[in-house]
């Protein structure tokens, strides 16, 4: 039907942020729901510990990655992360997770970041999927639910030619059907619990099998206290500890819209 | 130093054009150009008698909204002069909402508890988020009332109280008319005063002063010089300017963005779909939105600054360090 790779059904994953330990919580679910293919939407690293920890696991699983914002940064080595914040707290503590994330990923792991392509293609049935980042058309753009139009996707997936688009960035999960055979998905975030007061972290199956498109957001347990541990000991903000024990965001929600925030406590 | 004359700003010739990107965001000049305050430095010179502009209809409206869908346009704005003088706006909202996310700029001072009722109710039902921008100009009557008229502090400050009893948490924007050294002070100063009226995590936006409309009284309008070049454009991101993705109704038709709406060429066409051409950036404010970027979008915080290269005219006032021109 087209010269891409075809699936039925696939796992994707996205904004890992350094979290290793929910990683290997996640790709040992995966790896007992039998997906023919794992991808990871970008941004591997960011607030967690041990940024290197998360590669060996992206090898042993074959997880395919596409290049985010961070990965972008971390691989080129640029000045700051580009995750598109406006507010001074937010970028003050955005500065330091990137600061320390760019001195702790090793040059061989840098040079895997900037091999990472920005966008995949595939077929999912008689679906072409798009995946992407922050959205088609910008790598760091946050496309909220609260905050989208259903034209406004309706008119992405045309001008990009595909069906489904799916994306992470904003590190919160949610879909939409645009029309019976058009889609969007946002995978959610491995990396942070998604401000909702719980301690699990999300990551996607997607399947279309006999022309049935089916999202399952399926939430990963994990031992945050040890990443919370992790974080503290390697002189990383309160903050960003305090978020993975809470389940709140602490940092970096400023750019909320109204209805995500008013879901959290700050 | 050459002072322009006109209000709007003389344009230049061989400004840069900037294309529109994609139809992101529609505005709405729902008020015209009525409010029921006659600010200091508002850059399109409201009052309550300024009739210029006038008000939209939900009628009209509702054809802009559906006319939008074919456009793919991701989010709606609605601002005046005084939005909530026009005696549609809450339908306006409940419309809107079911097209996709509004949010609408308020002075906070004319806000009824029936009005809020029902808007909250449509935002919790409503897949989109509803936002409310509230502007206050300082953190205590002192400091706002000479600049927004007597008593409006109180007054804008009771609507945002009103405003968190009923689910919302608008975002208060500032125009920095104090000196930016004292930003830390005001910010924490408006935190305060905030918590106080029961708003415990205040959305703060601080936006720089537009030298054009009554503005040019307050302090000065923006000199002959004061304009964006082709160099400048070199290595910019086009995106950061609101007519890279926006464009805004009026009663006379579609025009580039809200600040330049009282500039003839800056009224583009009578559709959405005609107004999607390039525009110069020749006037003075364009400045401004170059050089702070996002200046009319959502996000809150303090609105990041772009130097500018060092340009002939008034560079104590382009980096803003110059407290004696607020």
């Amino acid at each position: 039907m087209t010269d891409l790779p075809e699936y039925q059904r696939i796992a994707c994953l996205g904004g890992i942020y350094s979290n290793y330990l929910a990683l290997q919580s996640a790709l040992q679910d995966i790896e007992r729901r039998q997906v023919d293919a794992i991808f990871c939407l970008g941004d591997l690293g960011a607030f967690g510990p041990y940024p290197d920890h998360v590669f060996p696991l992206i090898k042993e699983y074959q997880v395919q990655c596409l290049q985010g914002n961070y990965d972008d940064s971390i691989g080129n080595q640029l000045d700051d992360c580009q995750c598109g914040y406006t507010d001074a707290r937010d970028n003050y503590f955005a500065q330091i997770s990137y600061d320390y994330t760019l001195a702790n990923t090793s040059k061989q792991n840098r040079e895997l970041l900037k091999q990472f392509p920005p966008q995949v293609r595939l077929q999912l049935g008689d679906l072409r999927v798009l995946l992407c980042h922050g959205s088609p058309r910008k790598v760091n753009e946050f496309l909220w639910e609260s905050t989208t139009s259903t034209h406004f996707l309706d008119s992405q997936c045309s001008q990009y030619q595909t069906d489904v688009i799916a994306t992470t960035h904003t590190g919160i999960k949610w879909q939409r059907m645009l029309h019976p055979k058009k889609h969007f998905v946002n995978v959610g975030a491995i990396g942070r619990p998604e401000n909702d007061g719980q301690t699990n972290v999300w990551y996607t199956i997607m399947e279309n099998r006999q022309g049935q498109f089916q999202v399952e957001f399926i939430p990963v347990q994990y031992d945050y206290e040890k990443l919370a541990f992790e974080i503290r000991q390697e002189g990383l903000p309160d903050e960003f500890a305090e978020a993975v024990e809470t389940g709140w965001w602490t940092t970096c929600l400023e750019i909320l819209p109204a209805k995500e925030r008013k879901a959290g406590t700050f | 130093m050459q002072q322009s004359s006109d209000p709007i700003n003389q344009p230049i010739s061989q400004a840069p054009e900037v294309n529109l990107n994609h139809l992101d965001q529609l505005w709405f000049q729902v008020a015209g150009t009525r409010c029921n305050l006659a600010c200091d430095h508002c850059f399109i010179s409201c009052h309550p008698k300024n009739f210029s502009f006038g008000f939209l209809s939900l009628q009209e409206i509702r054809k802009r909204l559906e006319e939008s869908v074919a456009l793919g346009v991701k989010e709606y704005y609605f601002t005046g002069g005084e939005p909530f003088l026009n005696p549609e706006m809450t339908e306006i909202l409940l419309e809107a909402l079911r097209y996709g996310p509004a949010t609408v700029l308020t002075n906070g001072t004319v806000l009824k508890r029936q009005w809020l009722q029902r808007l909250q109710e449509a935002a919790e039902t409503s897949i989109f988020s509803l936002e409310f921008r509230v502007s206050i100009d300082g953190f205590s009557a002192a400091q706002n009332d000479p600049i927004r008229g007597e008593g409006s502090f109180d007054r804008a400050l009771k609507g945002v109280s009103d405003l968190v009893v009923f689910g919302f948490l608008p975002i208060i924007t500032a125009v920095r008319t104090w000196n930016p050294a004292d930003d830390t002070k005001v910010i924490n100063g408006f935190k305060q005063v905030l918590s106080e009226v029961g708003y415990q995590r205040p959305r703060l936006k601080i936006l720089p002063t537009l030298q054009i409309g009554a503005e040019t009284k307050r302090t000065q309008g923006y000199t002959a010089t004061e304009r964006v070049t082709e160099s400048m454009m070199s290595d910019y991101d086009a995106s950061l300017l609101i007519c890279n993705h926006s464009r805004i109704v009026s009663d006379r038709g579609v025009h580039v963005c809200p600040i330049l709406i009282e500039s003839p060429d800056a009224l583009l066409s009578q559709t959405l779909a005609d107004s999607q051409k390039p525009f110069a950036l020749r006037h003075g404010a364009c400045l401004t939105c170059y050089q702070y970027g996002a200046i009319c979008s959502n996000s809150s915080g303090k609105t990041p600054e772009r130097k500018l290269p060092v340009l002939p005219g008034k560079p104590a006032l382009l980096d803003e360090s110059n407290p004696s021109s607020a």
